[in-house]
């Protein structure tokens, strides 16, 4: 059942003498919603671009969906998905071409393409949208498609860069659900945010403080640790304990 | 000593203005509107904030948020509608109103090129006055990045840079504080030292409007104005807004969030539930609990559910007014 997809063993990240990651280890398990917190300048960027195999560990062990972090990187980029607020889709190109343009950036055929852009076209009540520009749509709308594009070829882990930001709050709730639907079908949900109240739907949290792991647990008990009424609270008593 | 000195003086020189210009407001809104091609950016809005309120708009991204700053600055002329800002009009008597505004605009503000100490050298010089004259109201927040002031702007952190933007908005002692979306990308606790910082600005009675799209933020301000698609919501206290949710809401948690949810669709008697955090928030038809749930969500094969009523959030209100505004 615990099948793990990220596991991270003393991995030490330097840039010359700046120790960016300090001795990290956490595991993620398939299906897993993940939170992963951190104040500006913590080491969040550095360790998941070793996670997305974009930057090689300075020592530790790194496997991220079966591969290693030092010698596999372009298998591990095969098997994730990556999703940022501010931009996933060209806003040139239309709905569907951004479909089959990612589709195939990752390696798929193209009956297989046609066969997903159906689907997600129906899923998303999108059939109306299929020919318009990216540019046209409304935000709440692009959020979700950009979603669905980054687990287009089925990925074992998705990361999303603070997903839900700046949508109002019924997209936003359609949006976790997506979320949910996709983790309940296996894939890993690997979430960074500033937002607590965003960390506060995840199934276990961690928090990172100068190149640290300082806190991992479910939110529920992190906030019982520390006598906390929320998740924002909790990650001020530990970024800021006097 | 002398520091304080000048507070208390301050704070007397201001006691008589204060009592003449009650009936005062700091901005009065009427039925501004705006259009960018087909797009209704205003729609026909209408509101007004006193002397030294701290007034949130709180709203999505594309609500209509930065337009209306830019009309409430004078940078941005309205279609329709009359915009008095301190009293004075925001189109006939913008040069004398720009000298009394300062604008934190949402995208960083600086020049990266220049240092902390020219940068807001240079904001002090444009209007007119210098750093040491008004070093009194922004020494709480300068004084956390003095130590920095040879760095140059763009190499300093997210929290640093908006405690600099500040700095350099408030350098001439503005009477109105115009923030757009002053806590985007910054860490909780910068956040949450950043709405301590516009707290203590309130004993130099400058008046405070700022703009998030974060529903949490809402309880930092007096008065909020809830904006989605151009259209205020509703106005008022972040209390009253919270109070103004119609109906009893309750909160299911289970560990399996996503069956909890599918289950909760499909049972009859409720009418809303969304994920909120980690728990569910519902309402049901009847507005009152149904005995009959617990056993259902049982039925369902869900096991951990607790069930609680809770008092709603402001986003709990927002959803509400953007269904009821869905169904018009």
């Amino acid at each position: 059942m615990n099948n793990t997809v990220i596991s991270v063993h003393n991995l030490v990240k330097k840039f010359g003498s700046f120790v960016a990651n300090d001795n990290l280890n956490f595991e993620v398990f398939a299906g897993e919603i993940f939170g992963f917190l951190g104040a500006n300048g913590a080491g969040k960027t550095t360790a998941i671009r070793i996670l997305s195999g974009l930057s090689k560990p300075t020592s530790g062990e790194v496997n991220v969906a079966g591969f290693d972090a030092y010698r596999q990187t372009e298998l591990i980029k095969k098997n994730i998905g990556y999703m940022c607020q501010k931009f996933s889709l060209y806003e040139d190109l239309t709905v569907k071409e951004n479909i089959i343009l990612y589709g195939g950036i990752y390696g798929m055929n193209k009956s297989l393409i046609k066969k997903r852009l159906d689907e997600l076209l129906a899923k998303l009540q999108f059939q109306d949208y299929e020919n318009r520009m990216i540019s046209d749509l409304p935000l709440g709308l692009r959020q979700k498609l950009a979603f669905s594009v980054a687990v287009l070829h089925e990925p074992k882990i998705v990361f999303l860069d603070e997903p839900t930001g700046g949508v109002d709050p019924i997209t936003r709730r359609q949006f976790w659900e997506m979320i949910y639907e996709t983790a309940s079908r296996g894939i890993t949900v690997f979430v960074t945010t500033h937002y607590m109240d965003e960390a506060e739907y995840c199934d276990r949290i961690s928090i990172m403080s100068e190149g640290k792991i300082v806190a991992l647990d479910t939110p529920e008990r992190l906030k019982k640790q520390y006598n906390a009424t929320s998740v924002e609270d909790v990650f001020i008593k530990i970024a800021r304990p006097n | 000593m002398m520091a304080l000195l000048n507070q208390v003086c301050q704070v007397k020189q201001y006691l008589p203005e204060t009592k003449n210009d009650k009936m005062l407001k700091a901005i009065e809104s009427s039925g501004i509107t705006k259009t960018f091609g087909p797009t209704k950016a205003l729609d026909n809005i209408s509101f007004s904030v006193d002397e030294s309120e701290i007034f949130g708009f709180i709203g999505p991204d594309g609500a209509g948020k930065t337009t209306l700053f830019r009309i409430i600055t004078t940078l941005l002329l309205a279609d329709e509608g009359n915009m008095k800002v301190l009293g004075m009009d925001c189109t006939s008597e913008y040069k004398e109103l720009r000298k009394n505004i300062g604008y934190m605009p949402g995208r960083f503000s600086l020049y990266q090129d220049l240092s902390v100490e020219e940068n807001l050298n240079f904001y002090a010089t444009v209007f007119g006055t210098t750093i040491e004259e008004n070093y009194d109201l922004i020494s709480d927040i300068y004084s956390h990045i003095e130590p920095f002031k040879k760095r140059l702007a763009g190499k300093l952190s997210g929290g640093m840079k908006q405690k600099l933007a500040l700095s350099c908005a408030l350098i001439h002692k503005p009477r109105l504080l115009v923030l757009d979306e002053p806590t985007t990308g910054v860490d909780a606790v910068s956040r949450s030292e950043f709405w301590d910082m516009l707290g203590k600005l309130r004993q130099h009675k400058i008046t405070i409007i700022v703009s998030t799209p974060y529903m949490d933020e809402a309880i930092r301000c007096d008065r909020v104005a809830l904006i989605q698609n151009g259209r205020i919501l509703s106005i008022d206290t972040p209390q009253k807004i919270r109070e103004g949710f119609s109906r009893k809401l309750f909160t299911v948690k289970s560990a399996e969030k996503y069956k909890l949810i599918k289950s909760l669709r499909k049972y009859p008697e409720i009418l809303t539930a969304y994920p909120f955090g980690d728990s569910i928030h519902v309402t049901f038809i009847n507005d009152s609990l149904e005995n009959s749930l617990s056993e259902y969500i049982v039925k369902e094969g869900i096991h951990d559910a607790v069930i609680q009523e809770v008092e709603a959030g402001i986003e709990d209100r927002f959803l509400e007014l953007m269904e009821k505004g869905a169904t018009v």
